[in-house]
């Protein structure tokens, strides 16, 4: 290849390379370098110490003679995060199949419609409509009275506000279009023959929902599955609220660090750590759901 | 082709189905009745919209009959789902699993049968020399050809031994070589399997070669059903005459001359026709009659025969084609082999005759 012909390819995909250093790249870069600097005493960081501190703090705890003493509150709330997190994405799934499952049996037009009306949360705010939760689930409110009314529940207060279960209600119904629309997607695209076909050969409903359906749509459970999982682990607005503080997640532990604590190495190693787990659930389903080439073996 | 004692494969009953309602309702199967014999291979023939596939897709199960039964060996199926009849398809377009190999497509069937695990794989194994596909048990199905598929499709609608196997124009998406291969494979699968073919088809080559009898549809009803030589040598209406093979229809009003029936033609002069019942049928009713061109032949002007003018000669190696027009310009063809080589005589413009034999003529109803 012809020097000219390597620097005209670089300055047709150079606006990309641009956004992705200066809006992805460098961010980073910055962050991973705060992650390793000495923290500054009224917050910001002191620019020419370096430490491994932040990323020791965050197993073990330092003791007034400087020894190491193994610290598992921060590995409890990462524990925690991940436990809301999956039961979020198990909630959403459960909810968000069945739903993409009957929007795609709709007629064309029909279809349509349904998918507008799944995104119309977006359009509003993310805290309202946390705010809006906060009123549904108190003492005394919809939840607690239709549950009192259908007689599921004894006739006192629940107290379901504020607790893990509410913020994980919370981030379901905050996640939820982002498992219901890949899903649908990977629905809509199944040959509906193959649902006959299944049907032709002996399968009744439930047989050709596990041998046909599910595994043709699990490409879109799998993206799903991870749309939902991971913003729910950097959840923030959502456990603030809901959670009034006892369930803290990940989110809200480097908010703190950021914020109250004054501590941004540690915050910025934090959001590293977060980072790395992310990246790695990532590859698992990459690895797991790489289509194969076609034709290859 | 004798009748085969026993009851029939499948029964439909006054079948009608209509799809939408109201002003839009669509009739696309109107009062079907038909009887299909055990071991038969059944073709279902007609133009897209006949309502063939309809009625392939009620004795599936895929569709319910808005009025009339299906009975299959005598047992009513109307109401029960495609998973509880013994009748298996091959779709248009195979439906294959592609998340399951070949041998997986092919146990499909057994396993929601329940049949333990040997005898799937001994099945798959026999199933596969079936269709002549050894050795392609673990190959995903889009690593095989068009043809490849067709043949899993057929061993995976095979495999659990069905009473009646539907196919919906299986072989449409095949290339022309591949398709008379495809013909040839699945008479020989029927008769050694012995089960039942349902064949729906647009193509009249394909079913005439093929089945051991035709019912030719036509706007949601069945015109005529019989062996592909009554179909072809004795059509009874019009649409079938002119749906398969090339006809020439002449109109014309019954007389009698000499105890014989005699055809009045449009062009003023007359043709003999023959057959039973002809003579009773009164004199001056119009008639329409089909004459399939390689029945008719050409013979020179001093001849017996309806005077003709030749028109395009079209030469086509093994046979030639003249389009000759009658003294009313009604136009007529002639198929001839060229037994002797190439006839030089018959140029545009020429005048002759056309000599139809009494037995070529089929009277149509309509």
């Amino acid at each position: 290849m012809t020097g000219s012909a390597t620097s005209k390819r670089f300055l047709q995909i150079a606006p990309a390379l641009a956004i992705i250093g200066f809006f992805m790249l460098a961010p980073l870069g910055l962050m991973a370098y705060v992650s390793i600097l000495e923290k500054g005493l009224n917050g910001g960081v002191v620019w020419d110490l370096h430490t491994s501190e932040a990323y020791v703090n965050f197993i073990f705890e330092r003791d007034l003679d400087d020894s190491l003493i193994l610290n598992t509150d921060y590995l409890q709330i990462f524990a925690r995060s991940f436990g809301l997190s999956l039961l979020t994405a198990a909630l959403a799934l459960a909810i968000g199949f069945p739903t993409a499952l009957y929007m795609s049996m709709q007629p064309e037009g029909r279809r349509n419609l349904l998918i507008f009306l799944v995104t119309i949360p977006f359009w509003t705010n993310l805290l309202v409509r946390n705010y809006a939760w906060i009123l549904l689930l108190r003492n005394g409110g919809l939840v607690e009275n239709l549950l009192h009314w259908l007689g599921i529940a004894a006739d006192q207060p629940l107290g379901l506000l504020y607790t893990p279960y509410a913020v994980s209600i919370g981030l379901t119904y905050s996640y939820l279009p982002f498992m219901v629309l890949p899903i649908y997607a990977s629905l809509e695209k199944l040959d509906s023959r193959l649902i006959e076909a299944a049907f032709d050969l002996g399968a009744d409903r439930r047989r050709a929902l596990l041998r046909v359906i599910l595994p043709l749509a699990a490409p879109g459970i799998a993206a799903g599955c991870v749309l939902v999982f991971v913003p729910a682990l950097g959840a923030y607005v959502t456990p603030e609220l809901l959670g009034g503080g006892k369930s803290m997640m990940i989110g809200n532990l480097i908010q703190s660090q950021f914020g109250a604590a004054r501590n941004w190495p540690f915050g910025a190693a934090l959001a590293f750590a977060l980072l790395t787990i992310v990246l790695l659930a990532m590859m698992v389903y990459l690895i797991r759901f790489r289509r194969a080439p076609a034709g290859g073996h | 082709m004798g009748d085969r004692v026993g009851t029939p494969a499948i029964e439909a009953r006054s079948l009608s189905k209509v799809f939408g309602a109201g002003a839009d309702a669509v009739r696309a199967l109107d009062d079907v009745s038909l009887t299909i014999r055990q071991n038969e291979f059944f073709t279902l023939l007609g133009p897209s919209g006949c309502g063939k596939t309809t009625l392939l897709r009620l004795i599936g199960g895929f569709e319910q009959p808005s009025q009339g039964d299906v009975f299959l060996e005598g047992q009513q199926l109307t109401g029960l789902p495609p998973f509880k009849r013994p009748i298996n398809t091959v779709f248009q377009s195979y439906a294959l699993f592609p998340h399951l190999t070949v041998g997986q497509n092919i146990a499909f069937g057994l396993e929601m049968l329940g049949r333990p695990k040997e005898k799937r794989t001994a099945r798959v194994e026999q199933m596969l020399a079936l269709v002549k596909l050894q050795g392609y048990a673990n190959r995903k199905p889009a690593q095989l050809s068009g043809g490849q598929q067709q043949r899993v499709a057929l061993a995976r609608a095979l495999a659990s031994q069905p009473k009646v196997l539907l196919l919906d124009e299986p072989l449409s998406a095949l290339d022309l070589k591949l398709r008379k291969e495809m013909q040839i494979e699945l008479k020989r699968l029927q008769t050694e399997t012995g089960i039942t073919f349902v064949f729906v088809t647009h193509d009249q080559e394909e079913a005439l070669t093929m089945s051991d009898r035709i019912a030719v549809m036509d706007s949601g009803k069945i015109l005529q059903i019989g062996s592909p030589t009554e179909i072809y040598e004795h059509p009874q209406r019009r649409f079938v005459a002119d749906f398969i093979g090339e006809t020439n229809f002449l109109e014309g009003r019954i007389t009698e001359a000499n105890g014989a029936a005699v055809a009045q033609l449009a062009c003023g002069h007359n043709l003999t026709l023959n057959g039973p019942g002809q003579k009773g049928s009164g004199g001056g009713q119009r008639v329409t009659l089909a004459v399939r061109p390689e029945r008719a032949e050409i013979v020179p002007p001093q001849g017996e025969g309806l005077p003709a003018t030749v028109g395009a000669v079209v030469y086509m190696g093994t046979d030639t084609t003249y389009h000759l027009t009658l003294a009313d310009g009604t136009p007529f063809t002639v198929r001839s082999q060229n037994h002797e080589g190439a006839r030089l005589d018959l140029a545009s413009g020429a005048a002759v005759k056309i000599r139809i034999a009494p037995a070529a003529i089929q009277r149509l109803a309509d």
